[in-house]
């Protein structure tokens, strides 16, 4: 991976050298290890920071809106779809965006790995698939491919759907016989386990939103949670309301998901807000064979009208 | 949206959708008594019910 990190900021350099972009967001080292911070840079001597490793898991699509200028963006496979996603909705302008595609091979779950050990971890290096771990008192190597998050493990688009220019060669695509194993689990599940199954999931939640602004297809001026007029959803901890944000939430993303995984890797209290998410994506392949984000031409399956569509739910 | 409720553990026949012009009087008939039937089948909903004196 490290090569990957001295390409793309040789990649950068020569964008900023040149003038082509006015600036580049990227990935730079969190302040705690096994973190990253999305940057942006704008000028040659910032270019160090630019790093990409196994922790950059917040998706930088949701970074580049409204900028004036000429953005380049670093985009693993997910990125990618929202940026994608952002042209097709008109939210960025393809002459705009500059996207440096870095194949990925996922990134790893890190409360998975907090929970292996008794103490905070205090440093952590990879290379070549191990990732080397430690606290004061140990430290592990554990096999990368093992500790991925859920959606990466699952993930069937880790190279960028487009891309300027690539930091690094393709990786090959992971084959899935069935990729919805967790949406079935619940599927089969009957109506009142369902339903406890989801209140159980949010008992921790605490409204703060981290899931919604990290989110790159949530980028309403005014969120429905903060209308007050009319007020669509109550403002408190109230299960029923933290219920409501949720699953409305979850429906504003149908067919636009790509399942990067930011959400769940901004909620401080480790919700798999996915579960919601995922279901619709599972829907929207099923029912309209589409997956979001995989070219800049095709409208979402929620924004147009076919004699086709499936419409037996109507009476 | 249906399936989605169903997922969440939201009764399929609680939530219905149907196309009814002006002029189809007996069609809403038809449906509105269909809606009740499958509705009071189910007895009332407890979820995504506020408890005020929780």
């Amino acid at each position: 991976m490290n090569t990957c990190t001295d390409k793309i900021r040789e990649i950068a350099l020569n964008l900023l050298k040149n003038k082509e972009v006015d600036r580049v967001v990227g990935f730079a080292k969190g302040s705690l290890p096994m973190a990253s911070n999305p940057v942006a840079i704008t000028s040659e001597q910032e270019v160090d920071k630019l790093v990409f490793d196994s922790v950059c898991t917040l998706n930088l699509a949701n970074y580049i809106r409204g900028l004036k200028g000429k953005t380049a963006v670093v985009a693993k496979g997910c990125d990618s779809r929202n940026i994608a996603t952002h042209i097709v909705e008109n939210q960025v302008n393809r002459d705009q965006i500059y996207i440096i595609g870095v194949p990925c091979t996922g990134m790893i779950d890190k409360v998975k790995i907090a929970s292996l050990f008794k103490e905070d971890i205090t440093h952590f290096s990879e290379e070549n698939g191990v990732l080397k771990i430690g606290t004061p008192s140990e430290e592990k190597e554990l096999a990368k491919e093992d500790y991925l998050r859920e959606n990466c493990s699952l993930c069937l688009h880790r190279n960028p759907v487009i891309h300027d220019v690539m930091a690094a060669d393709a990786v090959e695509e992971q084959i899935l016989d069935n990729p919805y194993p967790d949406v079935e689990k619940i599927e089969a599940m009957d109506c009142d386990a369902k339903w406890q199954h989801f209140q159980d999931l949010l008992k921790n939640c605490i409204r703060c939103y981290a899931c919604r602004n990290a989110c790159p297809l949530c980028y309403c001026p005014t969120c429905f949670v903060d209308e007050s007029g009319p007020q669509w959803v109550g403002k408190g901890q109230n299960e029923t309301d933290i219920t409501t944000f949720h699953f409305l939430r979850a429906f504003h993303c149908a067919g636009r998901c790509t399942d990067c995984g930011a959400c769940v890797e901004a909620c401080p209290m480790n919700i798999n807000v996915r579960e919601f998410t995922r279901k619709l994506n599972k829907d929207s392949f099923d029912l309209f064979g589409w997956e979001a984000g995989l070219n800049i031409n095709d409208r979402p399956p929620l924004d147009v009208y076919s004699p086709d569509d499936p419409n037996d739910f109507i009476k | 949206m249906g399936n989605l409720l169903e997922h969440m553990g939201i009764e399929r026949d609680r939530v219905h959708f149907s196309w009814i012009s002006s002029a189809e009087a007996t069609k809403f008939v038809d449906v509105v008594t269909e809606i009740s039937n499958r509705v009071r089948a189910l007895g009332p909903i407890k979820k995504f019910v506020k408890d005020y004196d929780k």
